[in-house]
Order: structure tokens, then sequence, then C-alpha cells
């Protein structure tokens, strides 16, 4: 076992300091040392996406990562997509408007990739979701009510 | 009054869900808490001679190692969950799973050591200071092998792989046969899949000494069953049982199970160590320590007459169980019942033979058994209309039971032991509206045929299904008003996305006339609600949503009484509406929902004799038997001649569950099994070698389908309401996945035209289907 080392991030906003171990995965760290349970964990070898949050900006896959990966930057996570705990931000109103999500674990990590997607490319066509939501599975949707929600989200927030 | 049954109403839960804050079971955290890992079983089939776990309760960090041989006399196999029909000439052998594996190893993935550490990394690395010594025996894992004589025995005690045989019949199927026009037989091959939900599955257990109460979060779809048993086994009252399923990440059948071993495992523990536990599955063990189901074989005979009516159907199965059999018998009777799908078959002889196999236990996965009988029908069928030269759609009509011979009785006996009778059912009308949006007429005579000239193989599937849904024995719900007019209805079953929180809301927000946002569904907590089964056989809106109504109903009826004898009126002329009751002529002169629970809950004076306080009541519905919902599905395709992949090109579902409480919960159910369906058909397929190990246990080498892979589904519903519950609703969450295989096979030789090519298999593959062009020397 190696010593831990500090690791000093922040996430949505807040600067947290904790130690880690080098092995640990940063998917683990967010969960289980900073308590922030809303991005989830589905296969840990970078394939479902559901662990997926924005590292300075980028989606990554946080079980694909180890927490020191992450030193001295900026992460997003599902907590810091809404302004205030009890809303909704566009993207996550269409989600439940379109009947986007099912059980909702995959769901946080899709939406940190389409966040990502719709600042990139604020105004997608249905292709072009389809391919940045291939990268995640989700077992109970089949998917067809995510990509509707994305593309309404897309135009909800370009007529603003 | 706009009606709330029946409304497209965004859900209850989302919002918990979109922003994180939505509790699943790994995102409990006590203080205190110690993880579980679990030395798994590298062998299919093995003799344990040895389990040395001295080093690994050596390492630091790790609190406790357990063997089968620490469990002393907890050590027991699990009960059988569902006992047998009672056929005549039944034969079932019972052999149940163990907490951990003693002298005998019978699947890979079968845990035979348990470790607590202070986390999860150090007990994984107690797992690997493990030595188990083992005799490798050899591993039984063709199905049909399995039951010849000169197999290895995985249960000793029994003697034989044999766990169960059954032969259903009516009629006279030799004479069925003796006059047909046209016999066709043909051997089908279905193999097993993964259920792949998300989440893996977890346990959390804490023991309260003080308290001396028992908390365990489960990501069970069957708590209240979880706790019941785990009192009796731990010797605990089922009031110091707390099971809660908080929100679970898909369930799909195999998170219901009495039990799994983690589930035995980590609350006896937790009790002895005297601190909170938890394991959470990875997802490699996911793959080979949650069941799995669909390995069947059928050698099955359709006789008909010269315009292709039926005359009878024979078919003989053999259906994999893996290693043990707690399921009961539930996946093959399934499979026998619904091979009749919306037919009139006057002569059926079904026999199926359930064998015992060193892979992972075979539970019901979405489905449970039905698809492979509408997967020998449908292709039955088909094949007969090609030989008659009749049309796919015309075969079907012919033999689609009427509506009006509802209630019909299939003269055999379904998985709940009630008789197969189907309670309703419409089929006609499902068929020509699939046949009219799919345009199938136009895609024989024109479109296909030019296509077909262009050198573009394109095909057409379209196939009818029925489902037994909704089965007993019964559920309950308890509603309470609030003070605030806040309204709280607590059921049993749990929820794994289905939207509970939101289609029970609904059932009760229309018959309180509240807002559904102001109904407050709590499930899955036994602490609140603790009698009924759980959430299976797509029974939650059938079978709970049916006790909601009633409790929903004895409220309102508490009301009006209550508001008559504030308002000095007669109950007859109130009505409720508006979170008020009101007199319907005069709506002004009315009291709040909320201000009657108050006046039903006096803190000081005297009540009437025999008055119960509050604005509540609880209700329970057990149905007769099981309502029975249906559909037809059609799919077009293009198989590129090159690669033999397959694109779906369309997808139509017309649909008949009775009353839809909410479209939008229901087309996403829809869409989602069928999705399910497409990655069983042409994707997924757990791949075993001689030996029994798992060749493609993760997810880059078992293929999930993605938004690449899934069309998008044009849903059609119709409505033929069930007689058997006041909803007139039938169960939805299995339907999409339940045709889909015949569906594709049905389209993608049609795709593949005058080849002569047939499809008997499910899953195909890319690599399947050309390795069959091949053999018809199609390929290039």
């Amino acid at each position: 076992m190696s010593s831990p080392e500090r690791v000093r991030v922040r996430v949505n906003g807040t600067p947290y300091e904790r130690p880690a171990e080098p092995r640990l995965l940063l998917s683990d760290f967010i969960r289980h040392e900073l308590c922030l349970t809303g991005t989830h964990v589905g296969c840990e070898h970078g394939v479902c996406g559901a662990c997926t949050v924005l590292l300075d900006g980028e989606p990554v896959r946080s079980c694909l990562l180890f927490a020191v990966q992450a030193d001295g930057r900026e992460i997003t996570t599902v907590e810091g997509l809404a302004l205030a705990s009890d809303t909704l931000n566009p993207l996550q109103a269409a989600f439940r408007e379109c009947h986007g999500l099912q059980c909702g674990f995959c769901t946080p990590g899709i939406l940190m990739t389409m966040t990502a997607l719709l600042r990139d490319q604020p105004d997608p066509d249905e292709s072009t979701v389809r391919e940045a939501l291939s990268g995640h599975l989700c077992r109970c949707t089949g998917y067809q009510h995510i990509v509707q929600a994305v593309l309404l989200a897309a135009e909800q927030m370009g007529a603003r | 009054m706009t009606r709330i049954i029946g409304a497209r109403v965004p859900r209850n839960e989302d919002a918990r869900l979109l922003t994180g804050r939505a509790q699943f079971v790994d995102d409990v955290e006590l203080n205190g808490m110690l993880h579980v890992a679990f030395r798994r079983s590298e062998y299919a089939h093995a003799r344990l001679t040895g389990v040395d776990v001295s080093a690994a309760r050596a390492r630091e960090g790790v609190v406790a190692v357990y063997t089968a041989s620490d469990l002393g006399d907890y050590w027991r196999p699990g009960p059988l969950l569902v006992p047998p029909p009672p056929i005549p000439g039944l034969v079932f052998h019972q052999a149940t799973q163990v907490p951990l594996a003693r002298d005998k190893v019978r699947h890979v993935g079968e845990p035979i050591a348990m470790v607590v550490a202070t986390s999860r990394y150090l007990a994984e690395d107690a797992v690997e200071d493990i030595v188990v010594d083992a005799e490798p025996l050899e591993a039984v894992v063709d199905l049909e092998r399995a039951l010849a004589p000169d197999a290895p025995v995985i249960h000793e005690a029994i003697g034989s792989n044999l766990a169960a045989h059954a032969v259903q019949r009516k009629g006279d199927y030799d004479a069925a046969r003796a006059r047909a026009a046209l016999v066709i037989s043909r051997r089908f091959l279905y193999d097993r899949g993964a259920s792949a939900a998300i989440e893996t599955r977890g346990v959390v257990a804490h023991w309260d000494a003080h308290a001396e109460q028992l908390t365990i979060w489960d990501t069970t779809q069957a708590p209240i069953p979880i706790r019941n048993g785990l009192a009796a086994m731990l010797g605990l009252l089922e009031s110091q049982v707390r099971v809660v399923a908080p929100f679970i990440g898909g369930g799909f059948g195999p998170k219901i199970m009495m039990f799994y071993p983690e589930e035995v495992l980590l609350p006896w523990a937790a009790i002895r160590l005297g601190r909170p536990l938890k394991w959470i599955e990875d997802r490699l063990e996911s793959f080979t320590a949650t069941t799995q189901e669909r390995g069947q074989v059928h050698e099955a005979e359709l006789a008909v007459d010269a315009e292709g009516r039926i005359l009878g159907v024979r078919d003989r199965f053999v259906h994999d169980t893996g290693a043990y059999d707690p399921y009961g018998l539930t996946i093959p009777i399934n499979s026998q019942c619904t091979l009749l799908g919306p037919y009139r078959v006057p002569a059926y002889e079904s026999e199926f033979r359930v064998a015992f196999t060193n892979k992972t236990l075979v539970t019901p996965v979405r489905g449970a058994g039905r698809q492979h009988g509408v997967f020998v029908m449908e292709r039955l069928l088909d094949l007969a209309a090609r030989r008659l030269g009749i049309d796919r759609v015309e075969i079907r009509r012919r033999n689609y039971l009427r509506a009006d011979e509802f209630p019909y009785n299939h003269g055999i006996l379904f998985q709940d032991s009630a008789p197969l009778v189907y309670d309703s059912g419409d089929y006609l009308p499902a068929l020509e509206e699939a046949a009219r949006i799919v345009d199938y007429d136009r895609f024989v005579r024109e479109v296909q045929p030019r296509l077909r000239a262009e050198g573009r193989r394109v095909g057409l599937g379209i196939v009818s299904y029925v489902e037994g849904t909704g089965i007993g024995p019964y559920e309950g719900a308890r509603v309470t008003v609030e003070p605030s007019g806040k309204v709280r209805l607590a059921t049993g079953v749990g929820t794994q996305g289905q939207g509970h929180f939101t289609s029970f809301a609904q059932v009760v927000a229309e018959v309180l006339g509240v807002a559904v946002g102001d109904v407050h569904v709590i499930t899955g907590d036994t602490s609140v609600f603790s009698w009924g089964t759980g959430t299976f056989a797509s029974r939650g809106a059938v079978v709970a949503g049916s006790a909601c109504h009633a409790a929903a109903h004895a409220v309102r009826a508490k009301a009006i009484a209550l508001a008559a004898d504030v308002l000095k009126v007669d109950q007859s002329c109130l009505e409720v509406a508006n979170g008020r009751v009101a007199v319907a002529e005069d709506p002004g002169r009315g009291i709040a929902l909320g201000e009657l629970a108050r006046l039903a809950n006096p803190l000081r004076g005297a009540v009437r004799p025999g008055t119960e306080p509050g604005l509540e009541a609880t209700a329970y519905f057990g149905p007769e038997r099981g309502s029975t919902a249906s559909g037809v599905h059609a799919m077009e395709v293009e198989v590129d001649p090159e690669t033999a992949m397959v694109r779906i090109t369309r997808y139509v579902v017309v649909h008949d569950c009775g009353r839809l409480i909410n479209p939008l919960i229901v087309e996403g159910q829809i869409q989602g099994g069928v999705a399910h369906g497409i990655g069983n058909a042409f994707y997924e397929q757990l791949k075993y070698d001689e030996s029994g190990q798992l060749l493609n246990a993760s997810f880059m080498d078992y293929l999930l389908p993605t938004a690449s892979e899934v069309p998008p589904v044009e849903i059609s519903h119709v409505e033929t309401l069930s007689p058997l519950n006041p909803l007139g609703v039938k169960g939805v969450g299995e339907a999409g996945c339940i045709p889909t295989g015949a569906a594709f096979a049905q389209a993608v030789e049609d795709a593949l035209g005058d080849s002569g090519l047939e499809i008997l298999e499910i899953p195909l593959s890319p690599t399947r289907l050309y390795e069959l062009l091949q053999g018809r020397g199609l390929s290039p």
C-alpha cells in the first residue's frame, strides 16, 4: 500500500483537499471521499459512461482516472448542474419533460456528456446527439426519449 | 374534471434523479462502515479440498474472513422461491444455492469466502491472499449434453442433472397431425444473455445493538419477502428487520432472488461484528454471480390444414436452469403457455425437461421464458405460410382468437398455478393497425421488389404475442391525507425505474381530486409498508395500482362522510375536487381535505364509538388470475450482403395493455423493452467455453445496444380493458422485448428473399448470420 497524496480539486466551484492513495479511482474519490454520490459507477472499465464528469470542462470517465490525476483541476458533477438544489436546469427539465430517464442510474453521466455537447454544438441534429449518446449505456429507455430531451433542451436554450 | 389517469404526466421522481439527490444502495454511508469482497470460484465444476484464509486474515486492515465452515448452523441452502404448479405427473428436484460453497463449486463466480476489511480496496487485496485447493471436474455446459446418461452429475444427491420434467396437453395432437395438410417440424435454439442493469447488485447491512434493530439496504425487487426470510433465518422478529430498497438502478428480474448469498451473509456478519457492512458487486462479478436467462432448445412441430388453420402444436424442449433451481419452473411454464399466443390451438402437447448445468443460475429476466414460446410459434407459422403460399399477415389473421371468445380458457396451467385463461383481448385491430402503419401491402408489392432489383436486401417482419401479466398473489397500499392537504401513499412494491412514484400517484390523485405532485409515494421500505411480494411479472400497475385505487376510494368515502357531518348536508350531494370536499351545486360551500384530516384526528373531546382517526385507509388487491396483454411488432431491416450487418430501419409496436395510466411511462417501457429485445436478438450472447468459463464478461466484449443501434420505435395503443381489476389495466414492463427476436428473424429471412435460409436461432450476431449465409452460398 502506498502512502496517501494530498489531492486538491475544485468541484462544482467548491475547493476540497483530501488525502488519496495513488490507486484510488477518481470515481471513488468523488463518491466516497467528497460524498458527492450523484456520480454513479456502472462498470469500472470505461464503457458504460455512468461515471462521466467534466474535468476542466471536458467529459471524462471518472472510473478510468486516479484521483491524483485530478489534482489542481476543476471538476463538475451532476450536483453542479442546477443553480439551486430544488431547481432543474433546461437540460434536466427537458429530460423530465420527455421522460428521458427511467431508473435514472445512467442519467447523471449522460447529462454531463450532453452538457458539454450543447456547449460546443448548441444546435445539434439527431445523429450528432445519437453519436454522443452512443458512449453511454442505458438499459431502461431505449434512448429515444433521451435523444428527444437533448434536442428539446437545445431548442429551448437557443430560444432564450 | 380532467382525467389524471391516462394523462402524460411527467414523473414525480425525476427531480431527485436528475440532480443526483436520489439515494441508491451504494450511496449509503454509515459511521464505522466496513467493506466486503468475495473470493469466488474460478472453476465451473470442482471439488473443494481446502480453503486457506490465514494470509488474508493476517493482512492489515482485514477485520474478518469467513468460509462455509465459519457459518455453523447458519449455513443452509436457500428456500424454493416459487413452488411448481400442480401439473399431473410433474417431476421436480430441488437444489437451491448455498451462502458459501462447501465441498463443491458448481459455477464460475460461486462465492467461497467472504472478506471484511476497512476498505473495498483492501478487501480485494485480501481476496487474492486466499488459497483455494480444488480438484476440477468435467463441466456440464451444453444443456442437452447435461441430460446424457454419462454426463457428470452436478448434484450427487439427485443422481442426474434432470431438475424437472413436465407435460401439459390438451386435445389429441396425434389425431390433429394425422389429418393435417402440412406439418412443419424444426429445432429452435435460444441462448443466454445478461440482464445488465447498469447498477449492479449491492447490500448494506447495519445492526443497531442498542435498538436491537437490523437495517438492510438492498438492490432487491422484493424487499418484504427478503425481510421476512432474513428475520426467520436470523431468529429476529420481522419488526426487528427493516429492508429498504431505495432507488434501484434497473432490475429486469435478476434483482429478485431468495436469496443471493450476499443478502444472507452481510446481515449475519454485521450482527457478529457490530459494524455496518457494505458490498457492491463489480461488473465482473455481475457477469457470473447475478442470475441470467434464456438457454432453451425446442423440437417443435405445427400441424395445419390446407388453409393454414392450426390443428395442433407439439413442442418438446429442454430448459437450462444453471447450477441451481431456486425459482422453480416459472420460466419453462411461461415458455409453454406463451407459445399458444393469440391463436386458437385445438391440440397442444408440450413437454419440457429442465437441466442443471455448471453455469450461473437462471431466474427470470424481462420476458421470463415468454420470448422462447413466441419465437417458436411465430417461426412455425412463418414457415407454414411460406410452404402454403399464404401471406404472413393472413395466416395470423386466420388463427386469431375472436374478440367474442373471451374469457378464453386454454386448458393448461400457468406459472401462478391458475388455469391459463385470457381475460380479454382483441387481436385483429392491432394487426391491421401495425400493417397499416408499415404499409405492409405496399412494402410487399412495390418497395421490396424495387429495392431488391437494385441489389438491396430489405425485409419486413410482423409478429404477434400475448403476455400473461399482473399475477397475484396480492399487494397493498395505505393512503393518508395529511393536515397540509398533501397525500402520503405507501406501498410494498419497490421501483427500478418503472415510474411508481407517478403512476400510483395518478391513481390516487384522480380519486381524491388532488394534484399528482401532491401525492408523495413511498415504496420499497418495509418499515413503512410491510405486506406484499414485489415487483415482477409486469404486475406493479395491475396489482399494486389496484390496491392504491381501493385505498384512495376508502379515504374518499371517509372524507365525504366527515364533510357531510361538518357541513350538515347529505353525503350524496358532495363531490371531491381540487383538494376539497364541496357541495356539487354550491362549490363555495366546502371544506379542504387537509382540514378534514385535522378534524379527523381530534386532540380532546369524545368521538363516536368505532371512529377511526385520520383520513387514512389501507387496502389490498389480489386478482383471481393474471390479465393478458398483447400486441404486434413490425420491423423493417436492411441486410448488408457483404458484412451480414443488419440495420433496423423501422420499428412499429401496436400494444394493448388495457387502460393506460400514463402513456408517457408506457411508451418508455415499450421502447426500453424493444431495445433489450434488439440486444437479445442480434448483439448479446453470453459465450461459455467447454470448461464453463464465460468468455465475454465485460461491457467491451458483451455488447449492449447503444443509441446507434436502437431505432426510434413508433407506438400505437389499443385499449382492451381487463375485467379483472377496477382500473382495467394490464402489465407492460416486459412486453417490448418479448416478440423482438421473432420479428427480427422473420425480417432478416424476408430480406434474404428466396434464398431458402431459415433463421431458427436467437441470438443471431453479424458473425453468426455471416456463417449462415456462407452455408447457403449466399455471401461473397
